[in-house]
């Protein structure tokens, strides 16, 4: 399981992130995706680097389906602190609560955190 | 004095450790991850509101638009990087 759980350009992290997911689906690894935290901001719709000249790399979050990446989970409190609502986001991930978050930190094999 | 904010306040301390000893009436400006405590609508619009209230707030346009944050809380001034640079020459600065 991938995990973004930061901001999108304070960092390179959730760049770093969404390079290994492609990777991995490259590769036909069975990987989940998690958005928690401020990685909830890295999908937010409407990015415009026309002030900042930044590469704007939430588009290729929309690639991931493509990549037959299909499990991808978003944490609803993560979202409510931030504002955020689906419509917001360039993709659709299954929304889910804290207690299946703790569940899937149970079941799943390793964890890549960004 | 202007003060500078970069981070998050959603996951750092820089913001409330910032309004711990800037003194009521001077200038925050938020930039960078800063920005998302512009945002309405978070589990800090309570906070942010009296913060505005005690603050002139300031955010940076270019760095919202990375973003794609395109709503601010009442109360907080948008500026861009010409007006980021003019209360730099106007103010001493401090960076949480």
């Amino acid at each position: 399981m991938v995990v973004f759980r930061t901001a999108p350009y304070g960092g390179i992290y959730s760049f770093e992130g969404l390079e290994n997911v492609l990777i991995m689906g490259a590769y036909d690894q069975d990987v989940s995706v998690l958005f928690i935290d401020d990685g909830v901001l890295a999908i937010k719709k409407g990015m415009d680097n026309s002030g900042t000249g930044i590469k704007d790399f939430s588009p290729t979050f929309r690639a991931l389906e493509a990549y037959d990446i299909e499990k991808i989970y978003i944490d609803r409190a993560s979202m409510e602190v931030r504002g955020v609502s689906l419509e917001d986001l360039v993709i659709e991930p299954e929304v889910i609560e804290a207690d299946a978050v703790e569940k899937m930190m149970e079941e799943q094999k390793n964890f890549f955190m960004f | 004095m202007l003060h500078l904010v970069n981070k998050s306040p959603f996951e750092s301390m820089s913001f409330e450790d910032c309004l711990k000893y800037a003194v009521k009436g001077s200038s925050i400006l938020f930039y960078e991850d800063g920005i998302y405590g512009a945002m309405p609508g978070t589990a800090i619009d309570d906070r942010m509101a009296s913060v505005v209230s005690d603050y002139k707030v300031y955010v940076l346009k270019e760095d919202m638009m990375l973003r794609g944050i395109d709503k601010i809380m009442d109360g907080i001034t948008e500026v861009d990087y010409a007006g980021f640079v003019g209360l730099v020459e106007e103010n001493k600065t401090a960076s949480w």
